[in-house]
Parts: structure tokens; sequence; C-alpha cells
């Protein structure tokens, strides 16, 4: 070494030119703003909700079993085949499907239309008695719960977009287990973020054929013990959002999910706010026909996440526009309402696994904090570094602070989240970063004291200390690779920090501060005192 | 200037006092897992709820109590939350367990709470500043990523120190982390501090930290064995550890002064963290003198006696 002095100094000079361009960026404003556009925050500095949720895709197999047993019904029915009872016996495999009660004679024909090339999702298996028995292949379960996850992301993706969260993080998370991670900076009532994310917001109306009723036993009194076979019973609001009460329904609903076009919120007559949808071309048409033959004497009901939001008298066709009024609705909730419509309704229902807010005064006051730390911590061992080394001092301390610009160069660059235990991994690169550089001058002095020339040990020492240097950088790399591999969000955020410091520190302490030797060597005449 | 200019401490031969000190402990860190606090820990693992709430003025603490009481509110942990340098920040963190064993009602806790406060407490106004709410499957998780995290970093770095030295160093090395990890938990166990995700980071920092310390110094030895080969490993390790004494006492105490600034200025959010960095460098520290180097020592005494070659590999020393 020794050689290209300027060479070096220049690439040095390039490289803190780059890294301090990096976190500063084009300077408009005060140098406080320049460096907060570049370097982004963690929720835990900047205030905002963290919540990691779960999606629960087995609804979603269980709703297409569902179907499938509609369809089949009606397939077999197609083919002939009477006397079928097509269900799902098993509460605990809800992709499982049984066909029983169908005469042996007809066997071949069940088969036919069983692997007819309708039911490719199905193994197939007949048992001896005559039963079928239906279950979904592993590997369309498996692709029902990915479309379940993305079409989840992408619905809870559109709701919070609607509500005009800047920078919001929705992505996927875990290993396997079907989680959705969102991050909202700002947001800080977790509650009404919640509502709107966890709201199925299937929207459907039925017509009603009895109620309302006081419970359950005063509806099947009403029916002479039974529910009608086509009927279900939903709970709700009683007429003008009164009390809980049970109202018998067709099981079919009139229109359903995709048939709404669009949503709004609005006032009725009285300025009380209320909801406007539409429907589409097609479901229009057919509401037309359903309002008109039952204008005067039907009533039907708003049936919202399986629960009737209101009860309403057909009082003439309606074409392709209404209203859910009657909710007791604040201003607020209706608008959240009809975004939740707007947006579609969730494929499955979602729980909450992990909720996490925090003010942002809260965060203002640990930034703070941490920073004064971190500036308190570096300038004393900056002080000391002067004091018991003295010229070599300045070697450290200028290898410390292209450090932290490298640090923070790396961060802005790469968009990395800056953290509070980041932040503390920067504190810790700061200690690790010193020991390289007391390494190496312990190791200087040592050769010094043997007797060696000022070049020779300078030399010398760098050579010793380099191989420790490497050792113990290489070993907690390792370590904060792991833990980055395998840790969480803030966890992922000090190991960045912690690795891409010790990565810093590496040029640094053995590069940079060997340059500024030679340097000073350079410009010494031979055999003159080493400052350190 | 310098510290020592050369130093001759016989650090083998205190190394019964050296595993006294240890064993005292890690036992007492161990009995109080067992029978006294056990591992205390934080929200992030247990599941539950934790609320800080900043209030104008300074809340009493029996007021608040009846709050909660009123409201309906079960078995709240209550704790003051102390600023830098033990200012009160008026704040207070409101814990309550987890409400059930599923994922369910979720939010109630913070709900419950606000309107508790809202309903009851008339002392001074007061603003919901954080919380954390973490249902028990997230909890779970969270502690099994964390063991997992802790274990492959572990086993990385005996890998790592298996290649570049020999493999008893690399068990040194581990056994010594083991060390530091247990008292440092057991230090949390007995002043009953909670261990949540922060502290988890801290202590891979201090698995790190210790295992730096301990490579600095069989690298010495290292290369002090393949320098001399008549010297008993007994003199070679404790030449080592003066030679690198120096070292050793300027970057602990410099790291450690970092550490302790962030443990005083740092704020509550990183009490936590800063205590276990604190204890971990000090405990990192000795026993990469007391537990590490001690170990290749005994090893080779063992080989010895049981017939087989009596020295100790120098490992390989390449040049990088």
């Amino acid at each position: 070494m020794g050689k290209n002095l300027a060479g070096k100094t220049a690439f040095i000079i390039a490289i803190l030119v780059v890294f301090c361009f990096g976190f500063v960026g084009i300077p408009h404003g005060s140098l406080k703003e320049s460096i907060g556009k570049q370097i982004h925050l963690g929720l835990d500095l900047k205030g905002g909700t963290h919540l990691v949720l779960q999606v629960k895709v087995a609804e979603a197999v269980s709703a297409q079993s569902d179907n499938d047993v509609a369809r089949l019904e009606e397939d077999l029915q197609k083919a002939g085949i009477t006397g079928a009872s097509v269900g799902k016996l098993d509460p605990a495999h809800m992709d499982t499907i049984t066909i029983s009660g169908t005469p042996i004679a007809k066997s071949s024909d069940v088969r036919g239309v069983l692997t007819g090339g309708t039911y490719p999702n199905y193994d197939v298996g007949s048992n001896p008695d005559g039963s079928w028995k239906l279950t979904m292949k592993p590997a369309a379960v498996k692709e029902l719960d990915a479309r379940t996850l993305s079409t989840s992301i992408e619905t809870i993706r559109e709701r919070i977009d609607k509500l005009g969260v800047t920078e919001p993080v929705i992505q996927q998370y875990g290993l396997g287990e079907n989680e959705i991670l969102i991050e909202l900076p700002g947001e800080t009532d977790p509650a009404r973020v919640q509502n709107i994310i966890q709201s199925t917001a299937r929207l459907e109306i039925h017509q009603v054929v009895g109620g309302p009723f006081n419970s359950d036993q005063d509806a099947l009194q009403a029916n002479g013990g039974v529910i009608p076979p086509d009927s279900v019973l939903i709970k709700g609001s009683g007429t003008n959002g009164g009390g809980d009460q049970i109202w018998l329904l067709k099981r079919v609903s009139e229109v359903a999910g995709n048939d709404f076009r669009d949503a709004q919120p609005s006032t009725d007559e009285n300025g009380r706010p209320d909801i406007t949808f539409n429907l589409t071309t097609d479901a229009g048409e057919r509401f037309y026909k359903y309002t008109d033959a039952h204008k005067g004497t039907g009533s039907m009901a708003i049936v919202l996440d399986n629960r009737v939001k209101e009860v309403a008298g057909i009082q003439s066709a309606i074409r392709d526009s209404g209203r859910i009024s009657g909710g007791g609705f604040t201003k607020e909730s209706a608008a959240d309402l009809s975004l939740m419509l707007r947006t579609g309704a969730l494929p499955a229902s979602l729980e909450f696994l992990e909720t996490r807010t925090v003010g942002p005064s809260l965060g203002a006051a640990s930034i703070k904090q941490g920073v004064v730390a971190a500036v308190a911590g570096m300038l004393a061992v900056m002080a000391f570094m002067l004091i018991y080394y003295r010229g070599a001092g300045i070697n450290a301390d200028l290898a410390l602070v292209l450090n932290l610009v490298l640090l923070l160069g790396f961060m802005g660059y790469s968009g990395s989240v800056l953290t509070l235990p980041g932040i503390a991994g920067v504190i810790l690169t700061i200690g690790m970063g010193v020991d390289s550089n007391v390494l190496i001058f312990e190791r200087i002095r040592e050769e010094l004291r043997s007797g060696k020339t000022s070049a020779a040990a300078v030399q010398q020492g760098f050579a010793h200390a380099w191989i420790t240097i490497i050792d113990t950088h290489v070993t907690t790399i390792v370590s904060a690779l792991i833990l980055f591999l395998f840790g969480t969000g803030p966890v992922r955020g000090f190991a960045v920090t912690l690795a891409v410091g010790l990565c810093a520190n590496l040029f640094t302490a053995v590069f940079v501060s060997r340059v500024i030797f030679d340097a000073g060597l350079a410009k010494k005449e031979r055999g003159a005192a080493l400052s350190i | 200037m310098e510290l020592f200019r050369s130093t001759n401490i016989d650090w083998l031969g205190k190394k019964w006092y050296f595993l006294g000190f240890s064993l005292i402990f890690s036992v007492a860190g161990v009995l109080s897992m067992l029978f006294w606090h056990g591992v205390p820990r934080g929200v992030d693992f247990k599941g539950g709820t934790l609320i800080y709430v900043k209030f104008d003025t300074t809340p009493n603490e029996d007021h608040l109590r009846q709050a909660l009481d009123a409201g309906g509110i079960r078995e709240p942990t209550i704790q003051r939350i102390s600023g830098s340098l033990g200012q009160t920040a008026n704040e207070e963190m409101i814990s309550l367990p987890q409400s059930s064993a599923t994922d369910a009602a979720h939010d109630a806790g913070r709900a419950s709470v606000v309107s508790a406060l809202t309903a009851n407490y008339h002392d001074s106004a007061f603003e919901v500043q954080q919380v954390e709410i973490v249902g028990p499957t997230a909890g779970k998780q969270l502690q099994k990523q964390a063991w997992l995290a802790t274990l492959y970093s572990l086993i990385g770095m005996l890998i790592y120190l298996w290649f570049r030295f020999e493999l008893i160093y690399g068990v040194a090395a581990v056994v010594a982390v083991f060390h530091d990890t247990l008292i440092t938990v057991g230090a949390f166990s007995l002043t009953n501090q909670e261990i949540t995700l922060t502290v988890i980071a801290a202590i891979l920092t201090l698995i790190g930290y210790s295992m730096n310390d301990t490579i600095v110094v069989f690298d010495r030895i290292r290369e002090n064995l393949a320098l001399s080969r008549r010297e008993s490993l007994a003199d070679v390790v404790n030449r080592s550890i003066n030679q690198t004494l120096t070292r050793t006492v300027i970057s602990s105490g410099l790291t450690f002064l970092t550490v302790l600034s962030l443990y005083l200025f740092g704020g509550e959010v990183l009490h936590g963290f800063s205590f276990a960095l604190v204890v971990g460098i000090l405990i990192g520290t000795y026993s990469s003198i007391a537990v590490a180097a001690p170990m290749l020592v005994a090893y080779q005494d063992w080989r010895a006696s049981h017939g087989k070659a009596a020295t100790l590999p120098a490992g390989k020393r390449s040049k990088v």
C-alpha cells in the first residue's frame, strides 16, 4: 500500500458525496426537511397503526363446496337421478360432499355426472352402500386458499386507499399462515380501521316470508314447528332500526354481491344519513321483474353480512337503484359502509392477531430520546479516542462519521425503514466501529514497542488486526442476517442497520483509516514518530 | 496515554473464583426462572393488551385503579412510566391479560379501558399514546420465531468458528455465549422485567458482542500458539488475554458508555433493550476471559488425561 494515495482519496471522497446525497437528497428547504424526505421512519417513530390479521381461508373453501352442492343437486336432477340427497355431513371437513340415496341401478349415470368434467376439483369415491364421497383435491384447496388471500389483500387495499392513508403497507406476511400485514402511518384510530377492514360487506336483498318474531321459538311456532326448506331465519334490526328481531326470509337472495354497481352516502328527506346504491343492468332487469310482481304485497329485507339491516315494503317497481336507510347511521358510518360496498365483499372473514398503535407524540418523543442518546454516546466515544490516541484518534473519529454517513446514505437509497431498534443498531455499530479502530491502534502500538519503524508498525498492525476484524464482523453479520430472516418488524429494522453498519465499518476502519495513516506517513520524514 | 503497559495477571489461576461467580449468577437466575418470577414475557409473547396513557397531570394511581374497576376492567396491571433520567412523564402503562383463548374480541381491551377512564376518571384529561394488542396465536408464533432466531444464529456462528478455527473454539465460544444469555435472562427474571421483541433483539446483539470479544482473545491465542510451541497452553492463554487486555477494557468500556447513554437517555420504550445490553456487555466481556478461554485449557487437560495427543491444534490461520 502507500501507493496511489491520490486515487484512493478521490475514491473515498466520491463515496462520501454519493452517500451524503443518499440521505440529504437535492437540498430544498432546511436540512432537516431534506433528510426527512429521504429517510423513511418506522411507525414506532412517526406514529400509526400496525395490524396483523389472518384470513379464514377455510370459509372460502366451504363456500365453494356449498356452491358445488347446489350445482350437483341440479345436475343430478337434470340427469334424471331422483331421490339423491347431497350435503356436507362432517363439520370438520367442509370440503367434503356426500351423495346418498341414489339407486344402485343408476350408479353409472351418477359416475357420469361426477366425472363428466364439471367437477375437476374433486376426488370421487364410491361406497358399497351406493353413497358417494367427493373430496376437494389438496391442490385445488391450495389454489383456492391462495386466491382467497390475494383477493382479500386486493379488497383491503382498495378500502384503505379510499381512506386516504398515505404510504400504507399491505402485504402477505408470515410463512404460509395466510396472514396479512397492514401498516398505516398516521392513522391512530385502530377501532375504525379494523371495522372498515373486517366487515365482509356482503350485501343481499331477500324476500321476506314472515316476521318479525321475538325469538326462534316464536318463528317456529308461527310456521307449525318447522322452517320451510326454502327459507332461513336471520337476525336483525326491526322496522326502522328497532331492537333485535328475527325475520324469516327466502333462502335464495334476489340480488347479491356482484349485482351492486355503486354505493354512495346520502341523506333522506329528513336529513338523516343513508346509503344509495345502484345495480348493474342485468340485476336491474331482474330486480324490476321481482319488484313489479310483488309491489304492494310483499316486503324485502336488505341483509348485510348475514344481518338484516332494513326491511321495507315494496311500494313500486324499482329498476336500478335503491337506498338503505333507517339503519341508525351516523354520517361517518354511512360513509364507511358505502365504501365497503363499493370495494366489494371480502371472500372470507378476518381475524386480528396483532394491533399496535403509536401516537404521533410518543413517536416524536422516542425519536428525540433515541437521537439524543446516539449523539451523546458518539460524542463521548469520539472525545475519548482523541484524548487516548491523539493523532490516530482523528482517524477513528473520521472513520466513525463516515461510517454514519454510509449507513444513513444506504437507508436513503434502499428505502429501508428506520425504527427505534434501528437507532439502537446504529449505536451498536458505533461500538463495533470503535472496537476495530482500537484493535488496529493497539496492534500498531505493540509493533512500535517492539522497535519497528512507523511505516512498518502501521503495515504490521493493520495486517494482524485485519484477520481478527474479519472474524468478528463476519460472525456478527451472520447473526444479523439470521435475525433478518427469522425476525419480525422492529427486529428486522435492527438487523438491517446492524448488517449495513458493519459492512460500512469494514470499509471505514480498514480501508479509509489506512489511507489516512499512509497520507500522514507520506508527509513525514522517515523515522518520525507516529502520534498514536 | 496508555492504560496497561504490560500486565502479567494469572487469569487461569483464578478459574475457580470465576466458576464460583458464574455458578452463583446462573443458578440464581435459573432458580428465579423456575420458582420465583419465571421468565416474565411481554405482551409480544404472551398476548394481551398494553395501553400507554398520557395524563395532563401526574395521575393518582389509586384513583386510576378505582376508575378502571368501576368500568369493569379486571386485573389490570398499572405501571408508572418514567421519562429519561427518571423525570415523571405523567404516563401510565395499563396492561390487561389475554381476555380469552381465542383471537376474537380483539379491540375490546382498548375500547373498554378508554370508556372506563372517560366515564370514571376525573383528575385530569388524558390521551392514549400507544396501544399494543397481541392475540394468542401471534404471541405463540413470535415466541417460536424468537427461539428459532436465537438457535439458528448460534449454530451459524458455531459453524463459522469451526471453519475458521477448530471445533473446540466454536464450542467454547458458544458455551460462553450461552452462559451470558442465561445470566442476562436470569437478570430479567430476578428484576421481574418483561422480555419483549426488542429485548430479544438486544440478547441477540449481546450474543454477537460476546462472540466478538471471545474471537479477539481466541485469535490472539491462535497466533501465539503458532509462534511458540514450547510454552504450555495455560501460559499462552494467559499471555494472550493480557496482550488483548487494553483493547478489551477500552472497547468494552466505550461500548458500555454508549449503551449506558441509551439506558439513561433512551426513554421508556428502550428501557428493557438497553438494560439487556448493559448487563450483556459486562457479562459478555467477563465470559470471554473467564469462561471461553479456560475451556480451551480444560479441554486440553481432558484430552491429555485420556491419553490423546496433548497439544491443542493451533487452528488454521489463513491470510485473508
